[in-house]
């Protein structure tokens, strides 16, 4: 109908597994036709907390995944931390519960039609739906070479099938206890360099896209990257996840990462600019 | 269910709620935008705005906090891309109006005039999501009078004026009336209710703006409160009702409070198809109390019963 998020719709899906999987929850949910409209980058709004909760917003995930030929006719995979109270009570919830979504919703990751060197960049559980990016980008033949970061070991989410379409991965920590002790940002310059990189796809903390794209800079490798902002509905309607962003024109937009991303373009983010209000326009 | 506000007639009673449907696009993924009462725009000023800083939003029990700050593409841009896009739709479409002086309300209602096909102006004289308390005109009688007045000079006769009012008043009765004298045709009522959220984890307000208005069924109780008040001291003026409805019981406990329309704004957030449950449930409802139209429900808490 509308000309904005024009696959999305809202439906009940229904639980297939729930899995701890480090600091993480592995939500499998079925949801049927949907998945054919998903795309690496799009996320799902979820009502948590039942129809009596005191919590009366959604909560927004990055789709990890999603697989057409599943026994259950379509599910989508979710890596969830138990942060806040809607993400304790859906990480709670057991095989077979029904939920509210809303989905396929926002941008998508660009995918080359050329078969590039991509390097993926993932930050905590941001590294979710980079699996399902690099799985096609290596049908497209695209070369794809992976960096995860976190502060623990544990919040390092890296599935072992998720690794066939990658190249190479290698993994960051700040405490060491899992891979190399430091940041994804560490040897980014040299890597991007050594291997020929023409575009950077990322997902994770805003500081770290932020770090990303300040690094790369000079290099004039494509950054895009998935944006987080709290977002009260992910439908485009609140106005409260909006980002600075500079439009073709070079004025900066207050533009809403629900609609006009989370995929954006990191070099067009004016990143100093979050959480001000830009000069007002004339 | 149709119902009127002035001399604007309505095929059904639920609106969207200002500030909550964005341009309108984002919903009609979810539902033809006509199968509503109508569509209330975001309040538009006349300068293209980016509004208030982020965090702009706070999850509260059974509520949420917005300092959205009115950000939106100015009268000029959104005369000539949203509301066309509106009218095709074959929504009925209530345009709301934000100014920062008395003069700038009566010069975007002035944009109005030239505008066809639209039902009504709203005029938002109660965010309060603005830099100065003292520029929300809706807590100070005099000066919601004079907007109100220069307004209905501009536009008066022509499209009804509903004026928005804030609960945030010691007296709203009293500056409902002052209003209703200067020329509204009917009230909006409520705005968001002021509050504060601070982080206690960085020990400051959670919010880029600090304060924010305060939405969604936790505010349900202060709305009916003042449309019951509103009603009961100018009965013959309609009221478009509105804060923290997600449900046909929350519509009907506004309308037997006094509304003749209710708007639904949060609820939208937590479900893009709220407005057609509302729609839906408040049908089945007033059928169930044996009403036969809406208007007999109107205000029907207010009889009084004789022994």
């Amino acid at each position: 109908m509308g000309s904005i998020n024009k696959n999305a719709v809202q439906q009940s899906a229904t639980i297939i597994s729930n899995k701890r999987i480090g600091s993480y929850h592995q939500i499998l949910i079925s949801v049927g036709e949907i998945v054919k409209h998903c795309r690496p980058g799009n996320f799902v709004a979820i009502s948590v907390g039942g129809d009596s909760s005191k919590m009366i917003l959604r909560r927004a995930f990055a789709i990890s995944r999603v697989s057409e030929n599943s026994q259950y006719g379509g599910s989508m995979e979710l890596i969830v931390a138990p942060h806040g109270s809607g993400s304790k009570w859906l990480c709670s919830l057991p095989e077979g519960s029904e939920i509210d979504i809303v989905a396929p919703l926002g941008t998508a990751f660009g995918i080359p039609t050329e078969p590039i060197s991509a390097l993926l960049i993932g930050g905590g559980y941001g590294s979710a739906p980079l699996f399902g990016l690099a799985d096609v980008l290596k049908v497209r033949n695209c070369k794809v070479d992976m960096l995860l970061g976190a502060s623990v070991g544990a919040k390092i989410y890296a599935p072992l099938e998720g690794k066939r379409s990658v190249n190479s991965l290698k993994i960051y920590t700040e405490d060491g206890s899992m891979g190399e002790k430091g940041r994804v940002t560490e040897s980014l310059l040299e890597i991007v360099a050594n291997r020929n990189i023409d575009v950077i796809y990322s997902c994770g903390p805003m500081g770290m896209l932020r770090a990303i794209t300040e690094l790369v800079a000079p290099t004039g490798v494509i950054h895009q990257c998935a944006v987080e902002e709290s977002m009260a509905c992910g439908i485009g309607i609140c106005m409260t996840c909006v980002l600075p962003v500079e439009n073709e024109d070079g004025q900066v937009q207050m533009l809403r990462s629900c609609i006009d991303g989370p995929v954006m373009d990191g070099s067009k983010v004016q990143w100093s600019l979050v959480g001000q209000v830009p000069e007002v326009l004339s | 269910m149709s119902t009127t506000l002035g001399n604007a007639w309505f095929p059904a009673p639920i609106f969207t709620a200002s500030g909550c449907a964005s341009s309108g696009k984002e919903l009609a993924q979810f539902f033809p935008l006509k199968d509503v009462g109508a569509i209330v725009t975001k309040s538009v000023m006349s300068k293209p705005r980016h509004g208030r800083p982020t965090p702009r939003m706070a999850e509260t029990p059974s509520g949420m906090l917005n300092s959205i700050g009115l950000q939106g593409p100015g009268m000029d841009a959104f005369l000539a891309n949203d509301v066309p896009w509106l009218l095709e739709q074959k929504a009925r479409v209530v345009i709301s109006i934000a100014g920062e002086t008395i003069e700038e309300y009566a010069t975007l209602a002035r944009k109005l005039r030239s505008v066809s096909g639209i039902s009504a102006v709203e005029v938002n004289i109660s965010c309060p999501n603005v830099e100065n308390r003292g520029l929300v005109f809706a807590c100070d009688p005099d000066a919601s009078r004079r907007v109100i007045d220069g307004v209905r000079k501009t536009i008066g006769g022509e499209l009804p004026i509903i004026a928005k009012l804030s609960p945030d008043v010691t007296n709203l009765p009293e500056i409902a009336r002052g209003v209703v004298d200067a020329g509204a045709d009917a009230l909006a009522l409520i705005n968001t209710v002021l509050g504060m959220v601070i982080n206690v984890d960085t020990m400051k307000p959670h919010l880029g703006g600090k304060t924010g208005g305060l939405s969604g069924p936790a505010i349900k109780p202060v709305a009916v409160r003042a449309i019951y008040q509103v009603h009961a001291a100018l009965p013959q003026v309609p009221i478009l009702g509105m804060g923290g409805v997600a449900s046909g019981r929350d519509a009907f406990e506004l309308i037997l409070a006094g509304a003749s329309a209710v708007s639904v704004g949060t609820a939208s957030f937590g479900n893009p198809s709220a407005l057609i449950k509302i729609q839906n449930e408040l049908r089945d409802i007033l059928t169930a109390k044996g009403f036969a139209t809406l208007q007999q429900a109107i205000g029907y808490a207010h009889r009084e019963e004789t022994a």
